[in-house]
Parts: structure tokens; sequence; C-alpha cells
């Protein structure tokens, strides 16, 4: 069965070359072969999309993942049945050790750490993107080709190996930040916008170097010569320090923005590498999760009302200027205790539970779940808003709730709740801070001033739980704290939700 | 420091200044606490719940007033009560000193220092030490509860199989915390209720609880000092007058609330109101003590006429003796926190909250307490919360929109010649093969674009770790370069690029469908 499969697919690159110029028969490393296997590729890509597309509802999400799924198997046996590909041992010896990995992986991870998974698996595709850069440099190509072509080769070359490399550390540290192993805190070196601003400078400069040099020696000899190699680790080098420089500069709660961006870059990444073999499919896909990832990243700053660029230079709720303004003495705050917190949810008719990035530290969710479950159970309407930017990663709040076996339709995004929180009788924040802070409306010196909020204070009481009177990431005073309708329940979320459900 | 609890002395008084939950608070805020025994009985507070709680049941009054350095009550002290306190003991309790000048002298003559709960300021800090609001919320619950007594109907609609019985009209006149308090009660028992009062900011409030604000054609504000209400004009009251009058006829039951400081209470239904009301119907008036909202009050009677029955009892808070001592003890707890607590007890006439209810001190009558420098009372502020202050917007703010928005178009058009021109660059310089990878490459993005906007927020994660797993369609390079290649190095770099994308392609799936299963309704 295998070997009619490869004599069909051997065949037709003979009919091909037989009709098309001779160039395209030379190419036919980098062109992905035969027709029929383009054809593959081209049903994969469709897959793709398709694959993107059932993630618009939960009730098609499922059979989107297995497009993507059919698509990426079928582009792969197309691949590797293909005449390009030969040495299946030590094909096999990589991918079959690596599918383990991955499958494992993807089994253990829990799910609060999800944003570390995700960054370090863009990592990979940024590694994955250098190493395929410099294969494809290091692989005699020059031959049949117009100075041109070349030219744009080593372009394309030049550029998926430094948006691999940036990819590649950003998502190291990304991942390192999230995981805790490395402070959250925004490392600020000084003069870094200049650090970063040489940085690039040097990078294209460095690039229009090897472009140059690449292609004299190549129309020449068509062998690779040291300088360029030496031009390209130069280049990854730099690339990678810029990338770990970027990170750092990046706080904890940015690292939506962030992960998005290094989202985006992956599939940039990818593209620029399907550039270099000439392969559509790779092309596809990289614009497709290039501009996925650029779409997150534009939801995650709107939701902050920041721009990209402010996000992307780093360093907010440090020193810069972000003490709340003219706060003081803002009254006394009133506590609760979790007995009369759900005495009170108890007799309400509605409830909204705002759950935020301090739910998933505590790892509240579960209790969170049952005590959702009871609540129901006794008539309640209870309801989760969620903030775009809760949590350290796009979605993020919503796998965790789902992940407790909270039903997605009582989960609902800020623009569908706001209006009914002036009709909702109990509001519970559950370690979320600036994004339930009037300030942001009401206040126009405020560092969040114009961040959309959800206006819990419009509720009938407001329990906010919270381990001690800290101000959020921004840094900010948040005047809800002393709201009349506000009680505080200090303490460990777990531990108190645990009491809550102690007390029913 | 030792707190003494008295038993009430006042007669059909019902209420104990503290429960045996307070008891433990101040306890652990540092206090000895002695209760008189039977103090709490009609609270539903027994004496061994004292104990429990870790009191000490003094059997008489005379030991208790002696021994205590400080006394907790509720009621203003009777004279018999005074007479027994010595010079530096500490009462807190209610005084009224507004109206109750001869107690207030004979307290200070006594040396005894006085803090009166009705006198806290009404500053935010001091929710939690507002006792007026506390008992004002009960008397407004009570009065529907008494309103529904003695009312001969449902107050909700229904439908039944002997008919249809339509809801109960309720009038509640006065927004303050008792107004809305009995809106709340008659709504929650289902009757149609409609809100008066003179301050339009109450508005939004009574709209709030489910009823409807009753506005006159008449342009006047009524709010004065510290969020209370004050005396309106002579044509603003006729306007009142003649609203009321209408709504007499046609409502069911009527409960006034509306109260001046320092004033005799507005009359606001005349006897010939109360004639023109239905039969049965019920007027509650919560502003009985102070001469009643209504001509035909009786404080603490309830009178009957024309079939209407009125209501003028003046202890609805001690109706509910449990809740309202429950309250009323926790706001003690409050005001003796603010004080320092059992370690540290001072008069500190600094603090604007202590300064505010002290009332007699050293010897001498320190009340009213010195006007506040800046009118910092803002007992409405909260109600405004969350809006944009609207005083405050620069006028340069207005030209602002116009600018962003040229600026925007100029963006745009920047990037529209930037895109064209590298758009004829390519044109003009690229080899065909790259052009044409490059119109898939835009045509991708822009399908990507579409696609990804319509993906529902909830599901972001999920589509992060499915586009991880089809960017690890960059394993394509590393096979064909493992395949091709000469070069070692080429094998080696294609093959580490296989074995990372591969572990993409796996755990981005795996994860994927792993979270979507999760995802229930």
């Amino acid at each position: 069965m295998l070997t009619t499969l490869q004599l069909v697919l051997a065949a037709a690159p003979q009919a091909a070359a037989a009709t098309a110029p001779a160039t395209d028969a030379s190419h036919a490393a980098e062109s992905g072969g035969s027709s029929l296997v383009i054809m593959a590729y081209l049903v994969a890509g469709v897959l793709f999309i398709l694959s993107l597309a059932g993630l618009s509802k939960q009730e098609t999400a499922s059979r989107g993942t297995w497009y993507g799924i059919i698509g990426m198997l079928l582009a792969l046996a197309a691949a590797i049945l293909s005449p390009d590909v030969a040495r299946y041992g030590i094909l096999a010896a990589a991918m079959v050790p690596a599918a383990i990995i991955g499958g494992v992986l993807a089994a253990r991870v829990q799910m609060t750490e999800m944003p570390q998974l995700v960054a370090l698996l863009h990592s990979f595709v940024g590694a994955a993107a250098v190493l395929v850069g410099f294969a494809s440099y290091l692989d005699p190509h020059g031959a049949g080709k117009t100075a041109a072509e070349l030219i744009v080769h080593d372009i394309e070359v030049y550029i998926g190996i430094c948006v691999g490399a940036i990819t590649f550390t950003g998502s190291i540290i990304a991942c390192l930040k999230l995981h805790g192993t490395m402070s959250g805190k925004p490392l600020m070196l000084p003069a870094r916008h200049l650090l970063n601003l040489v940085a690039l400078i040097v990078t294209v400069l460095l690039g229009v170097w090897f472009v140059d040099a690449a292609v004299d020696v190549q129309a020449a000899t068509s062998v690779i010569d040291a300088t360029g190699i030496i031009l390209l680790i130069a280049a990854t080098v730099l690339t990678g320090i810029l990338g770990i420089h970027m990170v750092m500069a990046i706080g904890g709660a940015d690292m939506p923005v962030v992960v998005s961006m290094l989202n985006s870059y992956s599939g940039w990444a990818a593209a620029a590498a399907g550039f270099m073999l000439g392969n559509d499919l790779l092309i596809i896909t990289g614009a497709l999760v290039g501009s996925s990832g650029a779409i997150l990243s534009y939801i995650m700053c709107r939701g902050m009302n920041r721009s990209f660029v402010s996000v992307i230079l780093g360093g907010f709720g440090a020193a810069e200027g972000t003490v709340a303004s003219g706060d003081g003495e803002q009254g006394e705050v009133i506590e609760i205790s979790a007995e009369d917190t759900v005495g009170h949810m108890q007799t309400a008719r509605s409830v909204v539970i705002v759950p935020g990035y301090g739910m998933a530290v505590a790892q509240a969710q579960h209790a969170l779940a049952d005590l959702t479950a009871k609540l129901r159970a006794a008539g309640v309407t209870v309801r989760f808003a969620i903030h775009p930017v809760a949590g350290r990663l796009p979605g993020h709040m919503n796998v965790l709730l789902a992940e407790a076996g909270i039903p997605y339709d009582i989960v609902q995004e800020m623009d569908e709740i706001n209006d009914d929180l002036p009709d909702t009788d109990v509001v519970l924040v559950i370690g979320a801070n600036d994004i339930v802070n009037p300030g942001a409306e009401n206040d126009p010196n405020s560092p969040i001033a114009g961040m959309p909020v959800l206006q819990v204070w419009n509720s009938g009481t407001v329990v906010v739980m919270k381990r001690g009177m800290a101000t959020g990431y921004a840094g900010v005073g948040n005047p809800l704290f002393f709201h009349e309708n506000t009680r505080m329940l200090f303490g460990d979320a777990k531990k108190s939700v645990d009491g809550m459900l102690g007390a029913i | 420091m030792k707190l003494g609890i008295p038993r009430e002395v006042t007669s059909e008084e019902r209420r104990v200044a503290c429960v045996p939950r307070t008891v433990e608070k101040l306890r652990k805020m540092g206090f000895e606490v002695l209760v008189e025994s039977t103090a709490g009985a009609a609270a539903d507070c027994s004496d061994a719940k004292y104990m429990e709680a870790g009191a000490t049941i003094a059997d008489s009054a005379d030991g208790l007033w002696s021994d205590a350095d400080v006394v907790l009550k509720v009621n203003p002290p009777t004279e018999a009560e005074v007479a027994r306190m010595r010079a530096g003991q500490l009462l807190i309790g209610m005084v009224w000193p507004m109206t109750n000048e001869p107690l207030v002298s004979a307290l200070a003559e006594q040396g005894v220092t006085t803090i009166a709960m009705d006198c806290v300021p009404r500053i935010s800090r001091a929710q939690k030490l507002d006792v007026l609001s506390a008992l004002a919320n009960i008397a407004g619950y009570r009065a529907i509860i008494e309103a529904a007594h003695l009312f001969g109907r449902f107050f909700a609609g229904q439908m039944t199989a002997a008919g249809r019985v339509e809801p109960a009209k309720v009038l509640v006149i006065g927004g303050g915390v008792a107004g809305l308090a009995a809106i709340t009660a008659a709504r929650g028992l289902g009757a149609i209720v409609r809100g008066f009062d003179t301050r339009l900011a109450v508005k939004e409030q009574v709209e709030s609880l489910g009823a409807e604000f009753l506005v006159l054609d008449f342009e006047e504000q009524g709010e004065g000092e510290g969020g209370y209400a004050k005396v309106m004009s002579e044509a603003f009251l006729e306007a009142e007058m003649k609203l009321f009058a209408e709504q007499a006829i046609e409502v069911d039951v009527i409960i006034t609330t509306a109260m001046i400081p320092g004033r005799d209470a507005p009359r606001l239904i005349t006897a010939g109101m109360v004639e023109s009301m239905k039969e049965g119907s019920v007027i509650v008036d919560l502003a009985a003590e102070r001469g009643g909202n209504c001509a035909l009050t009786v404080p603490g009677e309830v009178v009957e006429h024309h079939g209407v029955s009125i209501v003028g009892y003046t202890d609805l808070p001690g109706r509910m003796p449990a809740l309202s001592s429950r309250l009323y003890g926790n706001a003690l707890a409050a005001m003796l926190d603010e004080m320092g607590g059992g370690e540290a007890l001072t008069i500190d006439v600094e603090n604007e909250i202590v300064r505010g209810a002290l009332v007699t001190h050293e010897g001498r009558v320190t009340w009213p307490p010195p006007k506040p420098d800046a009118p910092s009372i803002a007992p409405d502020y909260s109600k405004d919360f969350g809006k944009r202050p609207e005083t405050e917007t620069p006028p340069a703010d207005a030209d602002a929109p116009a600018a962003s928005g040229a600026m925007r178009g100029l963006t745009t058009l920047v990037g529209a010649v930037a895109g064209l021109a590298l758009l004829v660059i390519i044109g003009l310089w690229a080899p065909e093969s790259f052009s044409q990878h490059f119109t898939v490459f835009v045509l991708a993005c822009f399908v990507g674009w579409q696609v990804v906007w319509s993906v529902t927020p909830a599901l972001h994660t999920p589509l992060m770790s499915v586009t991880n797993a089809i960017s690890g369609i960059i394993i394509l390079g590393g096979l064909l370069h493992l395949s091709v290649a000469s070069a070692t190095a080429a094998i080696v770099l294609g093959l580490l690029a296989v074995f990372f994308a591969t572990i993409n392609i796996a755990g981005g799936f795996l994860v994927t469908r792993r979270m979507l299963a999760m995802f229930r309704r």
C-alpha cells in the first residue's frame, strides 16, 4: 500500500518536470514536489482555516480541532510519502519521542499552567524557524537561481531566523516568568529603549551586509561561505538577546499581551520559513497564526485601554508615576465573614462572580464550582463575568472555570454582563482588582483611566475577596473597597470559599 | 476596662445594647463585659448565652453601675440612672441632645463623659457606626409589616380560582433609609409601590428598587445640610399637598417618613386626605414621635378614622428587638474600636467621629460640635460613584476627538501609501515566484483576520493552543532538509526542527482537545 502510494507520488514530479520549465525541477526540494502533494497541502490549508472557524462557538469547537488534526495528518502524510522525503529511520527517531513528549506535556499540564505551556510551545516554533533557516542556508541552494531570487531567498532566511530567534528567547523568558521561576517584576535597564533601538538597527545593518556578502559568493561558487554563517549566528544572538530583554521589561499582568504577541511572532516565523522553502501551506498557516496572535494582542490592549507600543515598551506598574493620584484616606473598609457572605448570596436572586488571577493562584475554582452548583440548586441565578484581561492568557479564566465544571453558558463577557449589574443583588469579586476599579471610569488622573472595567459597584452588594489591602498590578488604589455597599472578605481565596461552602 | 450593659428600664423597651455575639467581639477588643441579669431576655438573649460569650452576669443594677467604667445603653438614661453615675464614667447610647437639654446638663453636672450614638456625623468613614440608618432600615421594614398586618388583602395581585385580587398600591413618602427599606419590603410582598421625596437625587434609588418615583411639576431642590431634607417654600408645599391629595384617593397604604432635623415633622396628610382614602386603607406614620406627618396620628397608638387605620407606633425598631439589638451592638462595638479598644480607650477630640458624638465631657456640655472647616459631608457621594465628574471636563477635550480623528486618518493614509509602495517595489524587483507566494500570504492574512475575529473570547486559550499546534506545520521545512540535504549540519538542524515541531503538533492538538472537552453546558 505504502509503496504504491509512493510510486504514484514519485511519478507525478516527472510529469510535471516534463511540462514545466527546467528551473522547477531543480527546485523540487524547495517547492514541495508534485502537484498532488500541493493539492494535499491546499486541502490541509483549508482544513486549518475551518479549524479556526470552528472555534467561533463552543458547540463547533471540537469538530474544528478534528479538522485541524486531519489537516495536519494529511499534510504530514503527503510530505512524508512524497519523493522529497527520505531517511525514514532518523525521521522516526526524531518524531516518535517528540510526539510522546508532546503528548505527556499536554496530558499532564495543570490548567493553571496553560500560559506557561503556550509560551513554551511558541518557543519551539521559534526554535524550529531558526533551525530551518540555518538548514536552508547551509544547503547548497544557489544553483539555477537568478540573482534576484537569491537576494530574496537570503532576505527570507535572514528575516525567518531573526523573527524565530526573538520568538524563541522571548517565549522562554515569558514561560519562566509565568511559571514563577523568574520574578514577574519588569526589569528596567537604564536606557532600555535606546538599547532596543540600537539592537534593531544593528540587526538591519547585519542583514544588509549578510545579503550582500552571501549573494556575491553564492552567485560565483554556489558554495557556503564562512562570512555568511558568522553573520547569521551574530544576528541570531543579537535578536535572541533582544527577545530576552523585551520580555524581561514586561510585568506580570501584561503577560496576556506578550503571550499573544509571541503567538503572532511564531506565526510570522513560520510564514517566513514558508517563503524560504517556497511552501504555500507554511505561508498560509503562518499567516493564519500571525493574524490570530495580532488580533488577540489587539483585544488585550483594548481591554486595558493601552496602546500595543506602550505594552511592548514595558515597565508598566513600576515607578513611572503610577502611584495613585490623590487617594490618601478614602474611608474605611467594612469587613464581612464567609458565613455572612453565604447568607447574602443564598437570599439573593442574582449573583455575579468576577474571577481574577488571584483565583487561579489560590486554586479556588473547584471550590467555587461547588459553591455555584449549590447556589444554583437553591434557585439563585449565578453568573460569571470575565474581563478580557483577567488572568495571564486570553481566555484563561474561561478554561479554568470550564475545568472546574462550571457550565460555559453562565460564563459571560464583560460587555454582555455590564448592563445587568445594576439588577444584580450580590457581586463576588475573587482575586481581581484593577478590572473592577471605578477609578478607571471616574478619575481622569488614574493611571488606568479609560480602561473598560466591570461596573460591579452598581450592584446591590459587592463582596471583595482579597488577601490584604495591597494594590493591584497597576499599583492603583481601588476606591471600590471604600464604597458603602462593598464588603471585604480578607484571607486566602480558597479558604474563604471553603468557609462559604461549610456555611451553606 | 469594664463595660456595663444594664437592663433597659424604660417600660416597653425590649432591646438591649449588646447581644452575646457583640460581647464576644468586645472581649476580643480587650474589654471585660458585665451584663445585668435578664437584660437581654426580651431580645432572645438569655443570661446563659451571655455567659457563654464570656460576660459576667451582675445580679443587681447597683453593682453594675458602680463597677463599670463604660456603660452601654440603648435609650437615654433616666434621672435615676443619671444619679447612679459617677464622674469620669463613660456613657454610650442614644441621647438626642437636641430635645433632651435637661438630661444633657444633668450628665455634664455629674461629670459623665457621654457619647451619643445618634450624633455620629454622617461621613463615609462612620458608616458602620451609623445606628440611625440601621434602626431606620428596621423601622421602614417593620412599617410595611405592620401595614400588611392591618391591611385586609394580599399585597401582591393574584389570579385565584375564586376571582382576581388586584395588587395593593403603596405610597412611600420620603426616600431616606427608612423609606427605601419600606419600598424594598413592599416590593418584596408584591405591591405596586410609588415613592416621593423632595430631593430629586433620591429618584434613581427609588426607581432602582422597582418603585415609581412621583415628580412634582415644580423646580426646587430639597437637599439641606448633611443630605437631610430641608424646609421647602410655600408654593412647593402647595404642589406637594395637591399630589398627596390625588394619591390618597388611589393608594391603599401610605408610609410617611418625612422628617427635618431639629423641627417638628411636616404635616403632609390632612384629615381630609385620610377621609378620601378607601376604607380598610392603612397609614403608617414613622414620624409619629416628632408630631407625625399625618394630622390624625396619635403617637404610640393605632387609631381608626373613617375606616382607615393610622399607625403611630414610635417603637418600630424596638418591635424587632433581637435584630435591632444586634445591629445597635455592632455600631457600639465599632464606636469603641474607633476610640481605641479595650487597651487604649481615649476621648480623642481630634477624631471627627468621636468629636461629633461627644455630648458631655469633663463637666461641660460639648454639644453641638464646632462646624467642620470644609463642607466635607457628602453622604450622596456614593450615588454618583461610577459617573464621570461632569464639571471637570477640560474644554480642550472638545477638540481632542477631532484631532485624534485627523491623526487616525493620517495614519491610515500613511499606511496605505507605504503598503502600495511595498507592492510596487515587490512588483518591480521581486522574482515571479516570490510574488506568487506573497499573494498567497496576503490573502491568508486576510482570511485569518476574518476568521479569528469570529472566535468567541471564551475560547481564546484553545485558539492559542490550536494555533500552536498548526504552526507546528513548520515541520515540513525540517522534513525536507532532513531528507535532501547533503551537508551533515543541515541534516542535524532539520532533525532538531522536526523534533521541536512534532512536540508542538502533538502537544498543541492534545491540550486543545483536553480543554475543549471541559467546556460543558
